[in-house]
């Protein structure tokens, strides 16, 4: 199986899916990069080079190049696919969502109930998150929770190339709205992805290590700083279960539950800030279905409540790490009823 | 014009008003949830509009929708049935009168962000042009909306991506309570669309002839060209914002004014008359036919099943969730 990084994998994804499916196109700024230059019209793949290459494969009618123009291309997104188009839209920061929130979320997501059935909207929003690399508080912001707030919308955050090229997959065939995040400080992380396409469901966990003394739920690269913690804890005799929930909506209920029941012990990670978010979602449903699993209070690893600094060092500050993951585990594990 | 298409304009423009003016009786007694913003004064911009519209063009509406509904041959009957919630009303329930909305006809319903639509309207456009189907797509929007910044950019991706789009600003006077002349910088919406590189005409709204010779030319130019458009209709709207509305800040004697100088429906027939294009006992056998229509449905509604509870839970995704 080849090595290919998470920016190749979701290249290689949309590749496929718009030499299986002409019904597929993208939309965004600067996807292609050169559009209306003198210079390459295959200039950048977008800001992080994530779509390189896929204007000369498929050219201007199916890759287009907008405006700076979020609310417009978004919508005319939601138009397209209510009439028979596919579109996978660049976003490009999650946070841009400010200026196409009606789109995404008034109309993108309740278009199919409002109107009866009669539309489906299939259609595709990419958009890089979270923080890590000094972008400040208006480029770096993780907003999962926000999304999987609004029925009608998925919410998809995958953790490695692997993953992201199955759930990509599974995206951009799927009949409803699917917001895809992609966690920056994962780009270049490399892994072996087949060639083949292959899709990972929806709402299905992924356990990626199995331990007795503590679940721990994560998603996007807070898989990987909770995958770091158990290590160390391993050699302190915590056996900590890592759960990816892969997709926050739908998200995998009977996994997490399931492995409480085993554990008793729950510590959440989550790159957001902590109020209304994906940690405070999974705690309170387990509070509410698996009380009784318990053996000690469930401790949530999230950012604080501000916004995210843009100072490298306040920034490692803000970003739930190891060691903020290892003292809430071990916290768990020593509680005393 | 050809007869056939006066006939079906003028039934459409006489349903329109039938419908609206017993809507704002049933209003005022208390039987229809929800907010209903009504279009009795404007049918002359629906209708003239879609009389240039063929089949596969899509038309999308606004809040102040019924109208544009009926104008583009949705089912009186099932829209009705929406706007009173019932189980049968072309969305099953969950639309209402503001969102209201016919695949079949290819009606696209109203948003709350009122210029929503402009945007939607390109990805129509965009998807017609894939097709080359030659269809257009027609976002009605208020002048309203109009100073909101998703439609200035819905005009300037539809010209930069050259795509097929109608945008028709109906200049009603008022966005809520708030006069178009205050609201709009330089007053004039047709004139914003030189700034986009496409043709902008304005027209009254009250005069059906107007509005259909305007549509035709810019709907036959975005066909042919697949390059947008915008068209401004000033026509005020006879009654309030939204039923309820005291409209204290209309002026003096202007809804009498407008209903006697006005009127579109009086216009119209005062015209087709005077040319002898249509005659008085066509136009009485349309009237006679709506009125009956009116009445049937308004009495059927409200015997009408509601939907289901387990409709809460239906089409919330399209696939498995």
């Amino acid at each position: 199986m080849p090595l290919k990084t998470f920016r190749q994998a979701i290249n290689d994804t949309l590749v496929q899916e718009m030499q299986r499916d002409v019904r597929v196109i993208l939309i965004g700024e600067d996807i292609a990069g050169g559009t209306g230059c003198e210079g390459d019209g295959d200039a950048w793949g977008g800001p992080l080079g994530v779509t390189k290459g896929l204007i000369s494969e498929f050219g201007p009618d199916r890759v287009l190049d907008t405006p700076i123009s979020e609310a417009a291309f978004m919508g005319a997104a939601v138009g397209a696919a209510m009439n028979g188009l596919r579109p996978v839209v660049d976003l490009m920061f999650n946070d841009f969502v400010s200026v196409c929130f009606d789109q995404v979320c008034n109309q993108a997501a309740k278009c199919h109930y409002m109107y009866g059935g009669q539309n489906s909207v299939p259609m595709t929003i990419r958009a890089n998150t979270g923080a890590g690399i000094s972008t400040a508080a208006q480029h770096s912001q993780s907003l999962h929770p926000v999304f999987s707030f609004f029925p009608g919308l998925k919410v998809v955050v995958p953790t490695s190339p692997y993953e992201a090229k199955g759930l990509l997959t599974t995206a951009i065939r799927d009949d409803d709205p699917v917001i895809f995040l992609e966690t920056k400080l994962l780009y270049d992380m490399e892994e072996d992805v087949p060639d083949e396409s292959y899709e990972i469901p929806f709402g299905e966990a992924n356990i990626l290590r199995e331990g007795g003394d503590v679940t721990i739920v994560a998603v996007g690269r807070m898989v990987h700083v909770a995958t770091e913690a158990s290590a160390a804890l391993a050699r302190k005799g915590i056996e900590c279960e890592i759960i990816d929930p892969r997709t926050t909506s739908p998200l995998d209920t009977e996994t997490i539950l399931e492995s409480v029941e085993e554990t008793g012990r729950l510590v959440i990670v989550d790159e957001t800030t902590p109020r209304c978010n994906f940690a405070t979602d999974v705690s309170a449903m387990v509070a509410q279905e698996g009380f009784a699993f318990l053996k000690a209070p469930i401790r949530m690893v999230t950012a604080p409540h501000t916004p995210i600094p843009f100072a490298p060092n306040l920034e490692q500050l803000y970003m739930p790490d190891p060691a903020k993951v290892s003292a809430a585990v071990q916290q768990v594990v020593g509680y005393q009823g | 014009m050809e007869k056939s298409k006066l006939l079906t304009a003028y039934r459409k423009m006489r349903t329109i008003r039938d419908f609206e003016e017993r809507m704002h009786v049933e209003f005022a007694t208390g039987g229809v949830p929800g907010f209903v913003h009504l279009y009795v004064g404007q049918e002359a911009c629906a209708v003239g509009v879609c009389s240039q519209l063929e089949g596969n063009d899509t038309l999308l509406g606004t809040h102040r929708g019924h109208g544009h509904a009926l104008a583009k041959g949705v089912d009186a009957r099932r829209l009705l049935f929406e706007i009173f919630g019932r189980a049968e009303g072309l969305c099953g329930g969950n639309a209402g009168s503001c969102h209201v909305h016919d695949s079949s006809v290819r009606y696209i319903g109203a948003n709350s962000g009122v210029g929503s639509g402009a945007a939607i309207a390109c990805g129509v456009a965009l998807a017609a042009k894939t097709r080359s189907d030659g269809a257009v797509a027609v976002p009605l929007i208020g002048e309203g909306a109009a100073n909101q910044g998703v439609v200035l950019e819905a005009m300037n991706l539809a010209s930069v991506w050259k795509l097929p789009v109608v945008f028709v600003f109906e200049n009603n006077g008022y966005a809520e309570a708030t006069g178009s002349d205050w609201a709009i910088a330089g007053g004039e919406l047709w004139g914003r669309a030189a700034a986009f590189d496409m043709p902008g005409v304005a027209v009254e709204g009250h005069d059906f002839f107007a509005v259909s010779e305007a549509a035709a030319e810019l709907i036959d130019r975005a066909r042919k060209e697949s390059r947008p458009a915008v068209l401004e209709l000033r026509q005020k709207r006879f009654y309030g914002h939204f039923e309820g509305d005291a409209q204290t800040y209309r002026g003096d004697g202007e809804v009498d004014y407008l209903r006697s100088e006005r009127d579109c429906l009086t216009i119209f027939t005062d015209r087709v008359i005077a040319e002898d294009w249509l005659t008085k006992e066509e136009l009485a056998v349309i009237d006679e036919e709506v009125t009956t229509l009116i009445a049937d449905i308004y009495e059927e509604v409200k015997e009408a099943a509601l939907p289901a509870e387990s409709r809460l839970f239906d089409n919330v995704y399209a696939s498995p969730y």
